[in-house]
């Protein structure tokens, strides 16, 4: 069985336009969406506070869940319902911490009880300070940064022989990102906000790798900005929740989209080898087309068991899925219509 | 193509020492390797992030250090006017007679070596400041932290929590997982109290409502006493004036037991203390015949009886209003010691039991339905070698969960996420050597032929591929906590394994299956 026949030679770069257009067009929408809502939404874990999930075995009414809270002193709670099986779920978020002493999470079924009429039982709290939340923010941020350049290493390493020279910059952008806060914080006094700082790091660690013809590197690296991005940004469209299993997800889409680009990659490498008098972009279709069978199994497949897990998963499982489902589809496809264009371009620049 | 070769030794122990991991963990008890341990989230329980608040012990320090250097001075008769502390943790010294500087000098290169000491002129006086080094300062802080941590473990470990994780995590937080816990708010109490038990003496000489207007005469405080009914709410508050330094402390108990008293029936804990502590409580008593002695836990006063005698033996009771649970709490917390510095949640994550159970219910069903799926497409598209590759991507399974035994590494949701996503990416080793060697064969090679050269062709975009993923799982297992760490640590496994079973179990089974020599090989299902 074959689901592409041997020989097809579908022209992909040659659409390279369109798909720029529909790419800017995908990113300039998440940017939209984002400055609309001020950012993406942080669910506990990013934001700090409180979250309990109670479930009852009756619907209860989401006006005395209410009262019973105000009774509690858990103020500005909101709360949101939903149904799993035989029962009801009530998720209540709040900006609030709880120490032990104030007694709040013990007395909550029992207050729930009395005014609901229904029993409810905790399902799970979780409570995260805002000390806390900020250092997971941080650390996510940290982790996305440092994955992006060991990768980058390792790409200008394997394709084209530039272990050292890319070692050297990521190991530059490294420390400086490392040591540049604690400078400012034990020098100057100054805290620096740790997501503007990566931010600046990330665009001048692309600068320098694009000054220094890291080219591979550099076109698989943009493809996965390109799909977190636009993940961030439909999870920002749909006001899906930000914690930490989504960051677990989005790193997983960066070595999924690698995984990927690099095959194609793989693939132009070798063919460049026996390229005879064709042009750079008839290598690029053709190593496209050769992989394309793989691309579209292995995505498949992918993609057949991540809407299982959507379907069947359940609670968390349920979000993270949905972004590697999105990660997934954007990822394969801006390995073929960013990462091979980036690639062109920088090789027509280069007048080859 | 010889079939005992490298890879087939390699298989074998593979095989071997993943059922011999595996076994356990579906007949516990087989031999002595551990089963597969899960997460918090999916076996239900808590997970707690503690502050502990060091400057408190770094306080504390230097309070005691105040009143050392005030009993010395005392001792070696050097007239002082105040001894006193600073806002910024130093402490001031004033002498009474400057021509005493010099003995004073003297004083402190014999008593207090440790501490330096800077002469400052304030308001035409002479003033001697002891502060202690910035290592001084790191070192109590870093004490505090690990000894909260063994006050902490003691305290868990006398109230009954199977297999407790507490660590340290940074320079001043602890983190605690207690799995299976069920009553997570009682086992947060005990663990969140200082526990910092002092006797003091009630001072009877002043009216306590002036006290309570504001006027405290000083080198006392105001500390109350909480009364709770039978269901644990406050009934009322009772103040006392007492003397602020404490006479004795939790320091010397060597024991604490609930006990019933026969009379009233209600619980009590008795405490016992060591030699020396029972002739300072046996002095104590003895002086404050008829004054009432405050029982102090965490600056509340549990109860304050008059001493009626001088009391010897070295041991008391500590009455109040107690059930058996809470005075069980305070044998346990008093027992296991006071907390050298009060501590903070800051975070908190409880999972409850059913949960759990429906966690695993849901991700064991979709990795069935998933897997299943996958099995499916793989056999109807590679016929032959399809099946080839379901058989290693069953084995994928058995590895991931036999090495996550043999490593003791956590199972939790995601985790379970990241097996299921592993069946998905599993086979694009197996797709990427297939494909290549029906490339092969429509290039014309023969069928031995195009098999060797699809796996060697393949094998380097394999792990150019993989090598990716493992980077991006290493960040993540690095910077994760919990439930992400376990999602980081299967897709590691997962990548390991999908490359082990592909590159050298397929490729085993497809050189046992064509190997040429007794017959012609003319086709590969594939």
């Amino acid at each position: 069985m074959q689901i592409i026949k041997p020989g097809t030679n579908i022209d992909f770069i040659g659409r390279r336009k369109a798909a720029f257009i529909l790419s800017a067009a995908m990113i300039l929408f998440s940017l939209f969406s984002l400055i609309l809502h001020k950012g993406p939404r942080y669910g506990v874990d990013f934001a700090g506070g409180t979250q309990i999930l109670v479930a009852f075995q009756n619907e209860a009414d989401a006006g005395q869940i209410r009262a019973a809270l105000d009774q509690t002193g858990i103020d500005n709670a909101t709360v949101q319902e939903s149904r799993e099986g035989q029962s009801y779920l009530v998720q209540i978020r709040t900006i609030q911490t709880f120490d032990s002493e104030s007694g709040i999470l013990t007395s909550l079924p029992r207050l729930l009880y009395e005014t609901t009429g229904f029993p409810a039982e905790i399902l799970s709290i979780d409570m995260v300070g805002p000390q806390v939340s900020q250092d997971l923010r941080s650390q996510a941020l940290y982790a996305l940064f440092y994955a992006l350049l060991f990768i980058m290493v390792y790409i200008s390493g394997r394709f084209e022989m530039k272990w050292m020279l890319s070692a050297a910059v990521a190991g530059v952008f490294i420390s400086v990102v490392y040591l540049f806060p604690q400078i400012m914080q034990n020098v100057f006094h100054i805290s620096m906000p740790i997501p503007m700082l990566i931010l600046v790091a990330l665009v001048l660690t692309l600068a320098a790798f694009w000054k220094l013809g890291l080219a591979y590197a550099l076109g698989a690296s943009i493809a996965l900005l390109h799909d977190i991005f636009i993940t961030v940004g439909l999870f920002s469209v749909l006001d899906i929740e930000f914690n930490l299993p989504i960051i677990a997800a989005i790193l997983t889409i960066i070595g999924y989209s690698l995984n990927d680009t690099i095959i194609i990659f793989d693939r132009v490498r070798e063919n460049l080898a026996s390229r005879g008098k064709k042009t750079f972009a008839a290598i690029l279709n053709q190593s496209i087309n050769e992989t394309l069978s793989r691309t579209l199994l292995t995505s498949g497949t992918t993609i057949l068991v991540l809407i299982t897990l959507f379907v069947l998963g359940g609670g968390i499982i349920h979000d993270f899925s949905r972004a590697l489902l999105v990660g997934v589809v954007v990822g394969t496809y801006s390995s073929i219509f960013v990462a091979c264009p980036l690639l062109l371009l920088w090789h027509k620049k280069q007048g080859l | 193509m010889k079939v005992r070769s490298w890879r087939f030794y390699a298989v074998c122990v593979a095989l071997i020492l993943a059922i011999i991991y595996i076994l356990p963990s579906f007949q516990p008890g087989l031999w002595p390797y551990k089963t597969i341990n899960l997460g918090l989230d999916l076996q239900g329980g808590m997970h707690l992030v503690l502050d502990v608040e060091v400057e408190k012990a770094l306080e504390s320090t230097m309070e005691r250090r105040t009143y050392e250097l005030r009993d010395q001075l005392r001792k070696e008769r050097i007239r002082y006017t105040s001894v006193r502390q600073l806002p910024d943790g130093s402490i001031a010294v004033r002498l009474a007679d400057t021509a005493d500087a010099n003995a004073f000098s003297e004083f402190h290169r014999k008593e207090f070596p440790d501490m330096t000491m800077r002469r400052h002129t304030v308001d035409q006086d002479i003033e001697f400041r002891f502060s202690i080094s910035a290592e001084e300062k790191a070192h109590i802080e870093k004490m505090a932290t690990e000894q909260a941590l063994e006050t902490i473990r003691n305290r868990i470990d006398e109230f009954g929590v199977n297999e407790p994780d507490i660590r340290i995590q940074g320079e001043r937080r602890i983190t605690i997982q207690l799995p299976g816990i069920e009553d997570p708010e009682r086992a947060k109490d005990l663990i969140g109290k200082t526990a910092l038990l002092e006797f003091k003496i009630v001072d009877d000489s002043y009216d306590v409502q002036d006290a309570l207007d504001g006027r405290i005469p000083p080198g006392t405080e105001l500390l109350y006493e909480i009364r709770r009914d039978a269901f644990g709410q406050e009934t009322g508050r009772i103040p006392y004036l007492v003397k602020r330094r404490a006479v004795l402390t939790g320091a010397s108990l060597t024991d604490a037991r609930v006990q019933v008293d026969s009379q009233f029936n209600e619980a009590y804990v008795s405490i016992s203390f060591d030699r020396q502590g029972a002739r300072q409580f046996e002095r104590i008593t003895g002086e404050n015949i008829h004054k009432r002695m405050a029982i102090v836990l965490d600056n509340n006063v549990y109860s304050a009886p008059v001493i009626q005698d001088r009391i010897s033996g070295g041991s008391a009771r500590i009455t109040g209003s107690f059930n058996m649970e809470s005075a069980r709490d305070l044998a346990i917390v008093l027992r296991a010691g006071a907390l050298p510095a009060p501590v903070r949640i800051i975070e908190e994550r409880t999972v409850g039991p059913t949960l759990g159970a429906e966690s695993i219910q849901k991700g064991l069903l979709s990795m069935m339905v998933g897997g299943g799926l996958v099995l499916l497409f793989m056999a109807i598209y590679y016929k032959g070698a399809g099946l080839m590759a379901n058989l290693a991507l069953v084995l994928n399974i058995l590895f991931i969960a036999s090495a996550l035994a043999a490593f003791g590494a956590t199972l939790t949701l995601p985790g379970i996420a990241g097996m299921v996503l592993t069946l998905g990416m599993a086979v694009d080793a197996n797709v990427l050597i297939f494909e290549r060697i029906r490339e092969e064969l429509r290039l014309g090679r023969s069928p031995i032929a195009a098999i060797h050269a699809g796996f060697d062709r393949a094998t380097l975009t394999i792990l150019d591929a993989n090598v990716t993923t493992l980077i991006a799982a290493l960040v993540l297992f690095q910077f994760g906590t919990g439930p992400v760490k376990g999602f980081a640590v299967t897709l590691c496994l997962g990548v390991l394994s999908s490359m082990f079973t592909a590159l050298v179990m397929v490729r085993l089974i497809f050189d046992f299956l064509y190997d040429g020599k007794h017959k012609p090989v003319t086709q590969i299902s594939i």
